[in-house]
């Protein structure tokens, strides 16, 4: 038998970004033993890097803002593949959550008459993003830090969940997963279990994302039966760093372009212009003084093409540099140096100034940026309730980035913040009133502890085996090269096939060294989730034989409007891990009501 | 805890990239190996990339000779706080510190030297997350009808604070505790000094924690040397805009006799409940178990 620690819980929440937090926070206000599991150090989860703000329509710089308004923009946005009624509770409840924020010793930037001071981001028709700076999200994620710390909640941090466990029915009994300082393993009972585990980032070559986005909650709530949704839908962010090739993919923020920034080719022209999509024609600027007159004035002026949602900006630039006019690495200009003052730009966008300063040496007051698409946001993910965010396996709950279905087929800037706040709080409620429902405590099986142990370890075993880092870099190399940014049918088979024979190699890793704090099998650790995801990655984007939000397919490049109508569900059945097989059928979208369908039709 | 291999032991190792070295440019790190028991300098030579920060070259030893080698990251854009190591001798963020910007010759790399060590370049932070626990929260009045209503000058303070990365380089750098394990039961460094001036600072606010920094948290130790200040990557002014306003306040408190009747006379108390609770429940770090 193997040796491991024990410890029982009413929920246990996996992931502590801003979604775990908010959860964790929401159930141990209800007086449940609540415990807080995550891969890094608290305060360290990916959250922190998000820059731009937090939408919410407060109305607090445009008084016409409100949520209907966002819940239009959210689902114009996700081109209408959104679970509407997620949409319509994330567009309702946002404002109280920032509010909420402030009570716990947020400190947001001011208006003038001293409220909450609201920036412009793609896609929303007002400003609407409430923000510190350009760094919201460390600001969101030190708040419910600070406050989960005084609930006296429970937190294993540099802990790594590795399975889901379940009871005989089924229903999801808790977790077990190993101590990264030590290598001792670790199990969890739990009669609910909330996902808040982020994002896939790592599986792409050039991201955004940390180390820890590797799509463990994905991966885990397939092994466990769970379904998944949109799994095809991959954010590609218009504006990573393009240089040096070490920051290759770091996330600049659309707060640039919110605050003045614009973007031009080689020959100085600004060519967002040129790719301004039959949807958002009516609400976009088609020429430079009407968008640069939209800054002050957004009820007379339409708003600069530069705003356009992600994936139209996306794909523009991919256009640009494959037409030779690219900037000399391969990106495109985002220039805001010529547009607004040195002074501005330092109050306006801090972070931004130091990372291409300490990074690039590059003066974004007096140079342009090089920037370039990066994979950055997956909008597929865990398919739920919208109300519970229950999935469908008994006892398991997501919320965050690893949960599908609010943001359709492409996310706005500043929906995920505000989402991680929605959706944690009413997961934390979900997964409440399921573990007070919950008869008996649950029982999770030896065998199944001990099958998981033996795989996990297995890796020390081997000599001479494949290297994880190899495994990863192929991985990666693959995904960027043939399931990216611009899809076609025979690269997606072509995909199917390496993930088979990567999937071979990582049944054969081996890794030197000890159990504690061992990076290469931490990594091999990963690879399972990895595999698992970028699976369903490649699989949704065969079936999805059109181009929608984040999905581009260069052999289907108009929107299909049948396709528009459903949901791509995968799942595995009797057979369960990441080397079986992943079942995919279409299912029709949630029938929206008449009269959201009617703030959709509203013209602008 | 696993003991390490005995390639770890006391002579540092020669490990050659894998690629053989064309350019005529390399880099040299020497890294710190080791764990509880002991450790020593290891030195790895790799070609050098363009740009490249010294976290870089970390993960390419990861991939290559050193694949075991431990060292804390997650954003890699000095936004998170995990990567602090003492480079060349200084607390820096390895995902910050370019290469080429260091002088010619062997980079050194160890573990911060105030904390415990995990393995490697990875010590035990866990001090820093029971202090955290001490801090009583923030407490605002219920909110007016219309909503709390601040003035961008007055957050700006609190804001300078809440830059903070909690990377615990200015508590690694802090003579205090840098090398006086005693101290730290009765000394909350600059992290939590800026902490509660962020609190205190904060428009809204109506807890008092003066009492708290001063008695259980040591302000008072502080000889405001600056050392926090210097290395902070945020460019956070620890000493002057946080610790010497905070020795002020608390001084005033103490000998300001007008003050005294006011509370004497008001009802705001001067220690708090969460302020006297936090005080009576502490039961100091426990600096070497995992947290949880």
């Amino acid at each position: 038998m193997p040796e491991y620690e024990t410890h029982r819980y009413d929920v246990i929440v996996i992931g502590a970004g801003g979604a775990g937090l908010r959860a964790a926070i929401e159930a141990r206000a209800r007086g449940l033993r609540t415990a807080l599991v995550c891969k890094s150090l608290l305060g360290k989860a990916h959250t922190v890097m998000a820059e731009g703000g937090v939408a919410a329509a407060m109305g607090n710089v445009y008084s016409e803002d409100n949520w209907q308004v966002h819940f239009r923009d959210t689902m114009r946005g996700g081109k209408y593949l959104n679970n509407w009624r997620m949409a319509q509770l994330h567009a309702q409840e946002a404002p109280d959550r920032v509010y909420e924020l402030e009570s716990w010793g947020a400190l947001f930037d001011r208006t003038k008459d001293g409220r909450i001071l609201q920036r412009d981001f793609g896609g929303h028709r007002y400003a609407r993003l409430a923000h510190v700076g350009d760094r919201t999200g460390l600001e969101l994620i030190r708040t419910l830090q600070q406050r989960a710390v005084h609930m006296d909640i429970d937190v294993f941090m540099e802990c790594k969940v590795l399975r889901l466990l379940t009871d005989g029915d089924g229903a999801v009994s808790g977790a077990i997963g190993y101590w990264r300082p030590t290598g001792d393993m670790v199990v969890f009972e739990s009669k609910a279990t909330v996902l808040a585990t982020g994002s896939i980032g790592r599986s792409y070559t050039y991201t955004s994302n940390s180390w820890e986005s590797t799509g463990d909650g994905h991966a885990m709530a397939m092994w466990a039966g769970a379904d998944v949704i949109e799994m095809e839908c991959v954010q590609f962010h218009p504006t990573g760093m393009v240089w040096p090739l070490s920051v290759r993919g770091l996330l600049v923020t659309e707060g640039v372009r919110g605050d003045g920034g614009a973007l031009k080719n080689s020959e100085d022209r600004r060519f967002m212009f040129d790719y301004i999509p039959e949807m958002f024609r009516a609400e976009t600027a088609d020429t430079e003084e009407e968008a640069d007159a939209w800054y002050e004035d957004h009820i007379n002026y339409r708003r600069t093409p530069d705003l356009l949602p992600r994936d139209e900006v996306a794909r523009a630039i991919n256009s640009e540099v494959k037409a030779g006019r690219g900037s000399p690495h391969g990106g495109v200009y985002l220039d805001i140096a010529s547009r607004r003052s040195p002074e501005y730009i330092r109050r306006r966008l801090p972070s931004m100034y130091h990372q291409f300063m300490e990074l690039a040496g590059v003066d974004i007051t007096s140079e342009p940026m090089e920037v370039g698409p990066t994979c950055h946001y997956m909008m597929g993910g865990v398919r739920v309730d919208a109300d519970t965010e229950a999935s469908t396996v008994p006892g398991l709950f997501a919320a965050g980035e690893v949960a599908g279905g609010m943001h359709g087929a492409n996310r706005l800037g500043g929906n995920s913040l505000s989402d991680l706040l929605v959706f944690g709080r009413r997961a934390g409620i979900g997964a409440s009133d399921y573990a007070e429902g919950r008869s008996g405590e649950p029982s999770v099986s030896p065998a199944e502890i001990e099958e998981v142990v033996a795989d996990a370890l297995s890796p020390f075993g081997r000599d001479g085996g494949e290297n994880p880092y190899d495994i990863h870099q192929d991985l990666q190399s693959c995904m960027q090269a043939l399931v990216g940014i611009i899809r076609t049918g025979s690269e997606l088979e072509q995909a199917l096939e390496k993930l088979e024979e990567l999937k071979e190699r990582t049944g054969k890793v081996s890794v030197s060294g000890g159990r504690a704090y061992n990076p290469g099998w931490n990594l091999a650790t990963d690879l399972p989730s990895m595999l698992t995801v970028s699976t369903a990655i490649a699989q949704g984007a065969l079936h999805r034989k059109e181009s929608r939000g984040g999905h581009t397919r260069d052999d289907y490049p108009g929107p299909d409007p049948e396709l528009g109508k459903v949901n791509f569900v995968q799942r595995q059945n009797a057979q369960r891990g990441y080397a079986a097989p992943v079942q995919i059928t279409p299912e029709p979208l949630p029938q929206m009501p008449a009269e959201l369908q009617a703030l959709l039709e509203e013209g602008h | 805890m696993t003991t390490e291999p005995a390639a770890l032991a006391s002579e540092p190792e020669t490990a050659t990239a894998p690629v053989a070295d064309t350019t005529d440019s390399t880099v040299t790190l020497q890294v710190w190996r080791g764990d509880p028991d002991g450790g020593a300098f290891a030195e790895y030579s790799l070609p050098a990339n363009e740009g490249e920060v010294v976290l870089d070259v970390v993960h390419r030893l990861q991939a290559g000779p050193a694949p075991d080698l431990a060292c804390r990251w997650n954003c890699k854009a000095g936004k998170c706080g995990s990567c602090s190591a003492e480079i060349n001798g200084r607390p820096r963020l390895m995902c910050m510190t370019r290469v080429d910007e260091l002088p010619p010759g062997p980079i050194t790399v160890a573990p911060m030297r105030t904390f415990p060590i995990i393995r490697d370049l990875v010590t035990d932070v866990s001090f820093n997350f029971a202090m955290a626990k001490l801090v009583p929260a923030f407490s605002p009045p219920p909110p007016p009808a219309e909503g709390y209503r601040m003035q961008q000058i007055d957050v700006e303070r609190g804001q300078e604070f809440r830059k903070c990365i909690e990377c615990f380089m200015c508590q690694d750098v802090c003579h205090v505790i840098r090398d006086h394990e005693e101290n730290k039961p009765a000394y909350a460094g600059p992290r939590f000094f800026i902490r509660i001036a962020e609190l205190e600072m904060h428009p809204l606010d109506t807890n008092d924690r003066r009492d708290l920094v001063r008695q259980q948290m040591g302000l008072g130790m502080c000889n405001i040397t600056k050392c926090c200040t210097e290395v902070c990557p945020e460019h956070i002014k620890i000493t002057d805009n946080a610790i010497i306003p905070m020795k002020e306040r608390v001084v005033d408190a103490d000998f300001d006799p007008v003050g005294w009747l006011g509370r004497k006379i008001l009802r705001r108390s001067k220690t708090s409940p969460t302020e006297t609770a936090a005080i009576s429940a502490y039961p100091g770090p426990s600096p070497s178990a995992p947290a949880g």
